[in-house]
């Protein structure tokens, strides 16, 4: 599986570490929020909010520079939108990647 | 140009504000996480650019556009273009950005809107001094007395606390008033606010240098967010 990486936050920080650390903290702050609201809206099996947890999640994907997983998170909210789980396993997988990322950096 | 931040998630906020301090012609105001506290902000403030993100829940970008009655321009901020191919039945929409948003697509998107407001400057200049002479004037009301002041005879607007000082080529008017109000009054082809304490003619300057221009026998600072702008609007050789 492809590893997230820092290189998007680095090109935007242009060298400037105060923005990246900016960008790294509201990652670590925003990610495991936004995780949290995703797991609480399988558990009601609202499709609806999943899909808008997902959309969000899938930002934080791009930004971690993990070009295959947005993909992934694409086909998972296509499949929210027809009332399909499909590719939950997938995308789960991601956010673990994610998590453990995130407590690194 | 005066902008706003529209977009529930922070970290895309803080990305859009990191790319707005990259470009000396943006001033951004405020950030929102939701699209009703912006219309509410909106309908005090003026404001000449919103960065809005299609994709909120309860109250969309699409729900934001279609509640606005004078929308200045947008620049759609997305994840999925589709979402974008709607909004862009209205002409305000300048263009639409792909998250994540990087420096280079983002400035070219920030020059689309400096040449739609260019464009609507002009056209502003044609409408103002062929069209309509009652254009050309305003009423401000002084110990009671409306007094008509012509606009092209004003050269400078000063901020004084409750109070502005209106400076023509003949009288100083002193007016209980703010600059944002006055703002919203004055042809945007003829006047530019330089500084946040100051509104000029700028058909009236005599010459800039550095950071302030020498306007009638007035000094006037220039912030370093509005040079770029000023110096657009003058006519170099």
């Amino acid at each position: 599986m492809e590893q997230p990486n820092l290189e998007y936050i680095n090109q935007l920080a242009r060298g400037d570490e105060s923005i990246k650390n900016e960008l790294i903290d509201v990652i670590k702050t925003e990610f495991p929020e936004e995780k949290k609201d995703y797991y609480n809206s399988l558990e009601s099996k609202e499709y609806k909010r999943i899909e808008e947890n997902v959309h969000k999640l899938k930002h934080k994907i791009s930004i971690l520079g993990l070009e295959k997983s947005y993909e992934i998170a694409n086909e998972f909210e296509h499949n929210l939108r027809e009332l399909s789980l499909d590719r939950k396993e997938d995308f789960d997988e991601i956010l673990i990647a994610i998590s453990d990322y995130i407590e690194i950096i | 140009m005066n902008c706003i931040i529209i977009d529930d998630e922070k970290m895309a906020r803080v990305i859009l504000k990191t790319l707005c301090n990259e470009i000396d012609s943006l001033n951004l105001l405020e950030e929102f996480s939701n699209a009703i506290d912006a219309i509410k902000y909106l309908n005090e403030n003026k404001v000449d650019l919103i960065f809005l993100d299609i994709h909120m829940p309860n109250f969309s970008g699409l729900d934001f556009i279609r509640s606005l009655k004078n929308p200045p321009k947008i620049i759609l901020t997305t994840s999925d273009p589709k979402f974008a191919i709607e909004a862009f039945e209205y002409d305000f929409i300048v263009d639409y950005l792909l998250k994540p948003l990087a420096l280079p697509r983002f400035k070219k998107a920030i020059d689309k809107a400096e040449a739609k407001e260019l464009k609507a400057a002009s056209s502003t200049i044609n409408n103002n001094f062929s069209k309509n002479e009652v254009d050309n004037d305003f009423y401000v009301n002084i110990d009671r007395r409306l007094i008509k002041i012509d606009l092209p005879s004003i050269y400078l607007i000063e901020a004084k606390g409750d109070y502005i000082k209106i400076k023509t080529d003949h009288k100083d008017y002193t007016v209980h008033s703010t600059l944002k109000k006055i703002e919203g009054k004055l042809p945007g082809s003829l006047f530019l606010k330089i500084h946040r304490s100051y509104i000029i003619n700028i058909k009236k300057i005599i010459d800039i240098e550095d950071n302030s221009v020498l306007i009638m026998k007035d000094v006037i600072p220039v912030s370093r967010s509005k040079r770029p702008e000023l110096m657009k609007r003058l006519d170099l050789l």
